[in-house]
């Protein structure tokens, strides 16, 4: 049986650029990598991505194995799990890290159970148990009201980390690495799924993942016209606008810009929660922010827990007065 | 067509956050009092994805639930929503498991159900969130899955999937028979209606032990895991909210701003 060796990470690229979440990985496999004294290596797969590898190598990765085909364009289960087997068989990487994004989430329990390990989604936080070296992965789990400790005794072990929930390293265009190519076989017989298209439902403004402020409403706002007023107040503050489940499910506003376990997660320097109760679920997303203000008329509401200023109040009345003093304030 | 729902009994996500605790020694949540467990709410969705292909093509809806202890009035919802057959995996052999084990023990009493053209589950549990069961079940069975569904259509005799990514959603067309997860973006699930309550007041759901579907317990639950549980916590809330006065409302909002600018947060 080969050994397991060497901490193996799947990067992601989109609009021509590395998503971040490549560089919190290899931040993440660089820590763990040294405490094994292992190497880390870094996977890109998709269709024209090996102008990518040297970024990899930048941030951490001291080999990089790249998987082009027209066939990996775009991502699809049967397509990735396919390739991802292969590799994962010749190399034997005893660790496996991915993103908590929309790839990783389908990408690793569909490859872990090909694989016959076991996956840990979620992850914020992993480390090495001491006589072991097996990894125990921290997750939150009852919608983000506790947090589990989970390991596995199983190779490679996986696990999907959350975005924001390690650090990158900076990029270093000095280190070396070694860069291959995979070659791709994939047997069209056995694809059973085709890849249609997509559709961008983006709002216009800052991204609410890069914002360093936020606007949220919940289910207080009570409509899309009550939205509005939360727009206002974030063109005043150069901020994004953010909303718990109920508007997004209530069709107020986007479902992309829903904060939350299943959701976005936003780490800004200040999140004002807008009408919202602040169920786990939610706060799941947004507790990684600085500081979180919030205005609900309910004064036992869980949103009152997390925040380090509020007001209890109806919104309808404590805005308007809140976004003109602000205006003022930001103009002087 | 013949579809298959997963369902799963957990504790009310909706129960109020004060009312969350954990039994340290056990790695256990306590179940909050006076709140009964609910059906896991994408697993409900789960159910709703399945009902409007029913409504539009006439179909099978046989419920699936997996656990120990099951609650009668709870499993059977899907039943009140309009779903045909409800089929118990329940013993205490099937508790405590994880993705693996749990897949493994659905995936068998799938076999054993025999026809299907489509299953449905939710993304993910509401208690341990791992979001890794469907994709499992479809692995073991060897069928496509396509995960985080907002829209199911039937076209040309395979689906049409709309699933959710972070800037959108992409569609996928897969051949049957398929697994898919659905996501909350599929809208709400439909109330149970009262004609729905009394005809599944009436039905006897099937129950199968680990026997009925040819598996031994050390295979499935907490014998058959393949990842350890190793620490169940809470994380330690600290920090006090300053909670800005006013005469009116809107004078603490105005109070609210004049604090931020203090502190130099705006």
């Amino acid at each position: 049986m080969a050994e397991y060796k060497g901490v193996m990470i799947i990067a992601e690229a989109a609009n021509d650029k590395l998503v971040n979440i490549s560089g919190e990985l290899l931040g993440c496999a660089r820590k763990l990598a040294a405490e094994l004294g292992e190497e880390v290596s870094a996977v890109l797969l998709g269709d024209r991505v090996a102008g990518f590898a040297n970024e990899l190598i930048a941030l951490g990765a001291d080999k990089v194995y790249v998987a082009e085909d027209a066939q990996l364009k775009d991502y699809q289960t049967a397509t990735y799990v396919a390739v991802m087997e292969k590799l994962v068989k010749e190399t034997s990487p005893r660790i496996l890290l991915m993103g908590q994004t929309a790839m990783g989430r389908d990408l690793a329990p569909r490859l872990a159970f090909r694989l016959g390990t076991a996956a840990t989604t979620d992850c914020i936080d992993l480390a090495l148990s001491p006589d072991t070296k097996f990894l125990l992965m921290t997750k939150p789990v009852y919608g983000g009201n506790a947090r589990a400790v989970f390991t596995t005794d199983l190779f490679p072990q996986m696990a999907t980390i959350r975005q924001k929930a390690m650090s990158p390293l900076p990029a270093d265009t000095t280190r070396q690495g070694q860069v291959i190519p995979v070659s791709v076989t994939i047997d069209p017989a056995q694809i059973k799924t085709k890849y249609l298209g997509k559709v961008k439902e983006e709002v216009a403004g800052i991204k609410l993942e890069d914002a360093q402020t936020v606007v949220a409403g919940g289910r207080g706002i009570g409509g899309p016209e009550g939205f509005k007023q939360l727009e206002e107040l974030a063109k005043v503050l150069k901020a994004a606008v953010g909303a718990s489940r109920p508007p997004c499910d209530n069709n107020w506003v986007p479902a992309t810009i829903q904060v939350g376990l299943t959701g976005k997660i936003v780490t800004p320097e200040l999140y004002i929660a807008v009408g919202i109760s602040g169920a786990s679920q939610h706060l799941a997303g947004c507790s990684g922010a600085k500081t979180i203000v919030a205005i609900n008329k309910d004064p036992e509401a869980n949103i009152f827990k997390e925040a380090r200023f509020g007001v209890v109040g109806d919104w309808k009345q404590v805005l308007p007065a809140f976004t003109a003093k602000v205006k003022e304030l930001l103009a002087g | 067509m013949n579809i298959i729902v997963c369902c799963k009994q957990v504790l009310d996500p909706e129960a109020p956050p004060a009312s969350f605790k954990i039994d340290a020694a056990a790695n256990k949540v306590l179940p909050p009092q006076g709140v009964p467990p609910v059906v896991s709410p994408f697993d409900e969705q789960a159910v709703e994805a399945a009902l409007r292909l029913k409504d539009k093509l006439g179909a099978k809806v046989t419920v699936l639930s997996l656990g120990n202890n099951l609650v009668r009035d709870v499993v059977k919802k899907p039943l009140s929503m309009g779903a045909d057959e409800l089929i118990l995996l329940e013993d205490p052999a099937f508790d405590g498991g994880d993705s693996w084990s749990t897949a493994f023990a659905l995936a068998q009493a799938i076999k054993k159900i025999g026809q299907y053209d489509i299953i449905f589950c939710g993304r993910q549990a509401a208690d341990w969130d791992a979001g890794m069961v469907g994709s499992g079940i479809a692995e073991l069975l060897g069928i496509p899955s396509v995960t985080i569904a907002k829209k199911v259509e039937i076209v040309d005799g395979k689906a049409k999937v709309d699933r959710v990514v972070s800037d959108g959603f992409e569609t996928v067309e897969v051949m049957l028979p398929a697994l898919i997860t659905v996501s909350n973006e599929l809208g709400e699930p439909r109330y149970a209606t009262l004609k729905g309550i009394m005809a599944a007041a009436k039905k006897k759901p099937i129950v199968w032990g680990p026997a009925d579907i040819g598996v031994n317990t050390a295979q499935v639950g907490s014998s058959g895991r393949r990842q350890r549980l190793v620490k169940l916590f809470q994380p330690v809330r600290e920090g006090k909210c300053e909670i800005m006065k006013g005469e009116t409302p809107a004078e603490a909002g105005t109070n609210l701003a004049l604090k931020l600018r203090e502190v130099k947060v705006i």
